[in-house]
């Protein structure tokens, strides 16, 4: 039924555009959804400006990211969709795919090979976590620490944030269980592998906030990525969460006396998602800037503006410097091998199951 | 009107009876009056009404479960939840058809993520056995019961198929239970486990700390007020610039301002220690808590306190103060037993202003009220944003609204809200 509507509306666009416009059927205006600031500039110099360049095309950028899955589900219900590519974290893109709100993805054949001809499904390898899901970076959640405020024994593990004792002064964390939960039962001694087991039980979950308890006086929570940066400048914290590519803007681009623990990084995906039920000429289009947005030069490229690892193995190789500074991106990055050793790896899955339940309860205890 | 008899009834000039005719061309002002205002109330109805009226709605509405396993949810009704034993065969034959048909349209994880907000895991149990299920076969793949408890054990939990059934009719009270924390069991409705607890907290939290906010807008307003309604004109127009400015900029930009100001790196702790009033690691914490959204909120809403006093006030002839006087009254009784009494309908709408704005406020707490000073529609925003818990973001803004008009009816008992004046 869906199969012959499609052909059927094909073939009359088809019809149509080859009498009256003579043209490609792909709508020539498109709107992007993407996180703003630092992030958006980003693929704005390595995706949009190239993309518009080439075909000539329009792109409207909006910046709602963070509440993408309510309002893509707010424009389902109402039958108006009028975002054509979505920039969203791998965990609400696999929400977005279960509910049926995307578009699943055939990654060989709607997203370009590798240059060597490696096809996108081995050279995104294990990054295709959701079957609607275009990988684009690798980012992490990490911790920064004012340089001149530790004296000469400068922290080397994600756990120098439950010492107040050798590191005394404030720390910002953010306001949800996730992540932090984690921490708090890598650095109570559970090991990496058995986390998301203990989290799962009663007594886990009472031991994380129990292991947290020991630093509630000394933690600003904090609810967006910019605020760690913030206070970290105003040295109004000694150390903070936030992600990787915003601490990166602020020791290399704004000179601020902080360095980074790559220790207990927390990596985790962002990508592009279609929308489902695009009018046919609309998702022609969103299908062709992802072919292009997500080759290998293009993903390398973005890395020239921000400190985020391309997600095609393909494109790590061409990491090069940054467009302005001039330095080298690949140390810089989440996946550089030296970090990635001791990175940890968020489960979806769980969270999936455990959030409702341990927001609640997380912040019951932050109210407490 | 003393002669009502049908001869001696009074006829217009065209002969129609005068009352007739009366009434028909009032009948003719008031469509015309509806007409004018027409557009408005259609956009009101549309823009404003129904929206609400809609979301509110969805705080009871709980069809989904019924839609998606239609099957298992009449199957399920002669099962006795609290036997504490599993169902029968039956209602797992009807369970394992129902998720085949959900999960080959894929509505499987909308109703799992509904029915996880009740037990965390359903989200994932569902899933897997969508997974599973979309492979067999109805005819000769039973029994269903051993297959679906093989496939996750969960389907071998009472609690599953009790929270199941308890949530199966089309209409709920377990948002409005879940927005005063407590939840919907199979036995009743119960209260959360206790760590669990922090809506109520929330709600008493919004009330204690717009009140204060209201006060302290009196407080600060009420000066400020009197000084522009008794000053010069002048004098009086440049304050009134001074009033308005605040009022003009930005809510972000003002809330940051205060973040600047208040942190323990800041201005206001900065000055503190240079005079040596506080000592260097001691520093005072204004920020990220209750004050912080005290003091922001003040500031923000001040102008909301301001502008009907001074109106109010503007009213008041200066010579009655003065008649006190040279009645022998002290500059604090004629004030307090002349000035103040015809001030009150100021204060009272005033106050109306501010607390009503302060209840729903979310923006500033967000930003300057760390985990202790923010509100309850912080939670509402993090439930239509976040968790996607729609329901009970509805029976959440619901109450705030039913608290609101009850707070103005007691308002209204009490003062009179003809009592209140914004002008003149």
């Amino acid at each position: 039924m869906n199969f012959t509507k499609t052909i059927m509306t094909t073939a009359s666009a088809a019809l149509i555009s080859s009498a009256a416009f003579a043209g490609s059927h792909m709508s020539m205006e498109m709107t992007i959804v993407s996180w703003g600031g630092a992030y958006s500039a980003s693929q704005l110099k390595a995706y949009h400006e190239p993309y518009s360049a080439k075909t000539g095309v329009t792109i409207l950028n909006d910046d709602s990211s963070s509440t993408a899955v309510a309002q893509l589900r707010a424009m389902n219900e109402a039958n108006n969709i009028t975002w054509d590519v979505v920039d969203v974290e791998a965990a609400p893109a696999m929400q977005l795919c279960d509910e049926g709100l995307a578009l699943e993805i055939d990654p060989d054949t709607m997203l370009a090979p590798a240059p060597d001809g490696t096809p996108a499904s081995e050279d995104f390898g294990d990054m295709l976590v959701s079957e609607c899901f275009i990988p684009q970076i690798v980012y992490s959640t990490t911790f920064g620490y004012r340089t001149d405020l530790v004296g000469d024994n400068p922290p080397d593990s994600v756990c120098a944030v439950f010492d107040t004792k050798t590191y005394p002064g404030k720390r910002s964390l953010f306001s949800v269980p996730i992540n932090q939960m984690e921490w708090a039962l890598l650095c109570d001694g559970v090991a990496k592998s058995d986390i998301y087991d203990v989290l799962a039980t009663e007594e886990g979950q009472d031991r994380a906030l129990a292991k947290l308890d020991t630093i509630k006086g000394d933690v600003i929570w904090v609810s967006s990525g910019s605020d760690t940066p913030q206070l970290l400048a105003d040295g109004e914290v000694i150390m903070g969460a936030t992600y990787n590519g915003r601490l990166f803007s602020l020791i290399e681009e704004q000179k601020q006396p902080v360095a980074m623990i790559w220790d207990g990084q927390v990596m985790d995906l962002d990508g592009w998602i279609i929308p489902a039920g695009l009018s046919p000429e609309r998702q022609a289009r969103a299908l062709d800037y992802i072919m292009f947005a997500t080759d290998t030069q293009r993903l390398a490229d973005q890395a020239k503006y921000i400190s985020y690892g391309p997600a095609r193995a393909s494109s790590a190789p061409l990491v090069g410097k940054h467009a302005d500074l001039g330095i080298d991106m690949a140390p810089h990055m989440p996946t550089a091998p030296e970090n990635l050793s001791r990175a940890f790896l968020m489960n979806y899955d769980f969270w999936a199951d455990y959030r409702d339940d341990l927001d609640a309860k997380f912040q019951a205890w932050l109210a407490k | 009107m003393v002669n009502s008899s049908p001869n001696s009834t009074l006829l217009s000039a065209d002969g129609t009876p005068l009352k007739k005719s009366l009434s028909r061309s009032l009948r003719q002002q008031k469509i015309r009056a509806l007409l004018l205002i027409s557009p408005l109330l259609i956009f009101i109805l549309v823009a404003f009404i129904m929206p609400i009226v809609s979301m509110l709605s969805r705080s009871v509405e709980n069809d989904l479960v019924s839609q998606t396993l239609p099957a298992t949810v009449s199957a399920i009704q002669s099962w006795d939840a609290l036997s504490g034993e599993l169902p029968d065969e039956l209602v797992y034959k009807a369970f394992a058809q129902d998720i085949q048909n959900a999960a080959k349209v894929k509505v499987h994880t909308k109703v799992a993520l509904r029915l996880n907000y009740e037990k965390s895991g359903i989200a994932s149990l569902f899933k897997k056995t969508a997974r599973k299920a979309k492979k067999w076969d109805m005819e000769t793949d039973g029994p269903f019961k051993e297959k679906l408890i093989k496939v996750h054990k969960g389907w071998g939990e009472v609690e599953v198929w009790q929270i199941i059934k308890t949530h199966s009719p089309r209409y709920t009270s377990g948002y409005f239970l879940n927005a005063i924390d407590m939840r919907k069991t199979a036995e009743g409705a119960d209260f959360q486990p206790e760590d669990k607890t922090i809506l109520i907290k929330l709600f008493q939290r919004t009330l204690v700390m717009s009140l204060i906010i209201t006060f302290s807008c009196i407080l600060l307003g009420y000066p400020v007020a009197w000084l522009l309604a008794n000053l010069p004109m002048r004098q009086a127009n440049l304050l009134m610039i001074l009033v308005l400015l605040p009022f003009w900029t930005s809510l972000l930009v003002r809330t940051s301002a205060w973040k600047v100001m208040l942190q323990q790196q800041g201005v206001i702790n900065d000055i503190l220690v240079q005079l040596s009033l506080v000592s260097d690691d001691a520093r005072l914490i204004m920020i990220n808590n209750e004050i912080g959204t005290i003091v922001a909120m003040t500031h923000i809403l001040l102008p909301f306190m301001i502008l009907p006093m001074y109106s109010v006030m503007q009213t008041i002839p200066p010579s009655y103060l003065r008649a006190a006087k040279s009645l022998g009254a002290t500059n604090w009784t004629a004030f307090w037993r002349v000035y103040f009494p015809q001030s009150i309908p100021g204060i009272g709408a005033g106050s109306i202003l501010v607390f009503i704005l302060a209840i729903g406020y979310y923006i500033t707490p967000e930003i300057v009220g760390g985990t202790k000073g923010v509100f309850i529609s912080n939670r509402i925003a993090y439930h239509i944003l976040k968790s996607l818990n729609w329901g009970l973001a509805a029976a959440l803004g619901t109450i705030l609204l039913v608290a609101v008009l009850i707070l103005y009816w007691t308002y209204d008992k009490i003062v009179g809200i003809d009592n209140v004046k914004l002008g003149g």
